[in-house]
């Protein structure tokens, strides 16, 4: 029961706002540090790979932005359902939150893949399943934020936006499977992406921690955008005056250090 | 039938009317509907033809490219005709205020957007299907591949009218509302849009086509149980 | 009964109302006033269960009208500003088709009885585009005339509706409340109905 009580505690955006606002800091920080031992062992320390030379070392942003487009999609649907079924106003900002995230590391992960395809099989794009399932997951998280922007009710925008999250999360085996289908009924490419044979384990390291990096930055994004959301949408709460008021006041650290959190997320 | 709101029936409409009837009242209302504004249903139509004639013309009249093309061709343009006519779908009903009184009435939602949708098929998957031969000769096609052709239409738009009344639902008087539900629910068609010209392709390569046809058939019993589930929630949301 | 608790609705930033509550008994009128904006229309939604409310709930006899759905939707009958009526239908089609989504099956004949009623005679078999605003309005409120619902909740029934209408629905009302039915209106326009101390106020304006 404490348990309940404690994501209930969190889930009201008043006490949710203020630890935010701890969190994004943190997370910032770790974002940035493993960031840059992660480059500086895949660029300078991880040897060569036989095959592929040093083009390569793309994959250090390559695979990891993927996993983590494929990841924030499923929580981002997750967090849908749980505000659409549980009518939890939190949840359905923090799946609004990560969609723009998700969205880039798609983006990223499309962008690196055909950088990565030009030097490996001479191609910047082929109609490999991977490739173009995942040319369709960008497709949905499009969809899921050009929903969510064109509905002027928050409260619809935000309820809206979640269903489509929960189908598209539903439909997204289906679509990978048909591709798939698809692809081995048309000519097979003899270079699939992925297939890399030995990994040394310096660069299975290296991937690691770019992953955790990647990881720590959504994070940090998102909940600033939450921040922001909830001081959007709560800005005639009785809370959000007052924390305005001392602020404004700059009588205790902590509420500066909120308000410029608060500032650098409209940034 | 989605089972729960069976389950819920049994209990609620206890009086006259079962669920066939709430199903049959959407189903016939819309059909007379149309009949009385016939355009918009030629309109889909003729869409879905000029949009096939447009490729000879963009690619070239060679008939062996076109007749391995015409699969694909014919179901994109089936696609994007199911589409156009689905931004219609709610459209009225919600302007005249009609939806607030089938979201409020004692029946289950879904089984009224079920027999809309129904009425939706039968105006624009079943005329796409039947006109899909003369298409098909169009670009080639042989009589047998036709009959595959008509056949995977026949199970793959009744999948699209009911997985594009979700997009259709969730962007009801939204701006922009007809392209934004092309951006949501054109992914979504996808894997019907792979089983269904894929089936033509594959039997014209001479590979049997059972499992595209099952395949086809699977989605159209998932959808038929999930989806008006679905956009009556989208319809809930939206009216509000 | 039906009783709403603690209802609070907000529309973008703006609270209309709060820690509204009161109930509708059996045979009883109420009378929600209010200027324009101050959220006549959203209350009459929300206790429909079209709108949910911020806070609050809408009680039906001992039961959330959330989870009655569909039990609790056969006891009301909503009027709103929108008439729900299709332009390309006649009227008794329309009526046919109005009922039967409430419940009720209408015959042919009980159809264009009602909307002779209403006062449409010779004009139950055009499409209902070519009839005036007023016209469609009584088309519209002809369902109220075989309405089985015992809450009826009608946003701004008498708008545009000439003196006989008027009180074709004053009567309506009264016979409806005779019969045990409970009803909430809105009207901007004085109508005897709502003068004198027949209905109950609530003012959402204080």
């Amino acid at each position: 029961m404490a348990n309940s009580r404690f994501w209930l505690y969190f889930s009201s955006p008043k006490t949710f706002y203020p630890f935010a606002g701890k969190l994004v800091p943190w997370c910032a920080g770790v974002a940035v540090v493993l960031t840059v031992i992660g480059l500086y062992l895949g660029l300078l320390v991880t040897p060569p790979d036989y095959r592929m030379g040093n083009s390569y070392r793309i994959i250090y942003i390559h695979v990891p932005a993927v996993w983590m487009s494929m990841l924030i999609y499923m929580v981002m649907a997750g967090w849908a359902a749980v505000g659409l079924i549980w009518n939890v106003k939190l949840a359905e900002m923090m799946a609004g939150a990560l969609a723009p995230t998700g969205a880039m590391f798609t983006f990223i992960g499309l962008w690196t893949g055909a950088l990565w395809g030009q030097p490996t099989w001479g191609t910047y794009w082929v109609w490999d399943a991977r490739l173009t399932t995942y040319l369709l997951l960008l497709f949905l998280y499009m969809g899921f934020i050009a929903l969510r922007s064109a509905i002027d009710d928050p409260r619809r925008a935000s309820k809206a936006s979640a269903l489509l999250a929960i189908v598209g999360a539903i439909n997204v085996p289906i679509i990978y499977f048909s591709v798939k289908w698809w692809n081995t009924l048309h000519q097979p490419f003899t270079v699939a992406p992925g297939q890399e044979s030995k990994i040394d384990p310096t660069m299975l390291w290296t991937m690691l921690i770019m992953v955790f990096a990647f990881w720590a930055y959504a994070i940090a994004v998102a909940l600033l955008r939450i921040r922001s959301e909830i001081l959007e949408r709560e800005k005639n709460a009785s809370w959000v005056a007052e924390l305005l008021d001392s602020s404004q006041d700059t009588s205790s650290e902590d509420n500066i250090a909120q308000e410029k959190s608060a500032q650098g997320d409209r940034a | 039938m989605a089972e729960p709101t069976k389950h819920e029936s049994m209990k609620l409409c206890p009086k006259k009317l079962g669920l066939f009837t709430a199903f049959r009242l959407m189903l016939v209302r819309d059909l007379t509907l149309a009949m009385r504004r016939r355009t918009d249903v030629f309109t889909t139509l003729f869409f879905f033809i000029i949009a096939v004639t447009l490729f000879p013309l963009g690619v070239g009249p060679e008939m062996e490219l076109l007749r391995t093309m015409a699969p694909g061709v014919i179901w994109v343009a089936a696609l994007l005709a199911s589409m156009l006519s689905l931004s219609t779908l709610f459209a009225s009903d919600y302007e005249d205020g009609t939806l607030e009184q089938m979201v409020i009435a004692p029946y289950p939602l879904s089984v009224l957007v079920l027999g809309k949708l129904f009425a939706h098929w039968i105006l624009t998957g079943v005329p796409l299907a039947l006109l899909s031969p003369l298409l098909g000769m169009q670009l080639g096609l042989s009589t047998d591949a036709i009959q595959v052709l008509v056949i995977t239409l026949l199970l793959g738009t009744p999948v699209l009218s009911l997985i594009g009344s979700i997009g259709a639902a969730l962007t009801l008087g939204v701006r922009g509302g007809g392209v934004l539900l092309s951006l949501l629910v054109l992914p979504l068609f996808v894997p019907v849009l792979i089983f269904g010209s894929g089936a033509v392709e594959a039997f014209s390569a001479g590979i049997n086509i059972d499992g595209h046809l099952s395949l086809l058939g699977a989605f159209l019993i998932v959808s038929i149980v999930f989806a008006p589930l679905a956009t009556s929630v989208a319809l809930r949301i939206s009216v509000e | 009964m039906l009783e709403a608790r603690n209802l609070e609705c907000t529309r973008g930033d703006h609270v209309l109302f709060n820690n509204l509550s009161f109930t509708l008994s059996a045979g009883e009128l109420v009378h929600l006033r209010g200027s324009n904006g101050s959220g006549k229309t959203s209350l009459l939604r929300i206790l429909c269960g079209l709108f949910m409310p911020t806070n609050g709930e809408v009680m039906w006899g001992k039961e959330n009208i959330n989870d009655l759905r569909e039990e609790y939707y056969q006891e009301i009958s909503y009027f709103g500003h929108l008439n729900a009526i299709k332009d390309e239908l006649t009227g008794i089609e329309n009526l046919k088709i109005s009922s039967k989504l409430a419940d009720i099956e209408l015959s042919e004949q009980q159809a264009l009885e009602s909307l002779e009623k209403m006062g449409l005679y010779g004009r139950e078999d055009l499409p209902t585009k070519f009839l005036s605003q007023g016209q469609k309005r009584r088309v519209a409120l002809a369902r109220l005339l075989f309405s089985e619902a015992k809450a009826w909740i009608l946003d701004e029934p008498f708008t545009a509706l000439d003196v006989a209408a008027v009180d074709l629905l004053q009567g309506l009302i009264t016979k409806h409340l005779e019969n045990g039915g409970m009803v909430i209106l809105t009207t901007h326009q004085d109508v005897a109905l709502t003068l004198g101390n027949k209905a109950r106020q609530i003012n959402l304006d204080s």
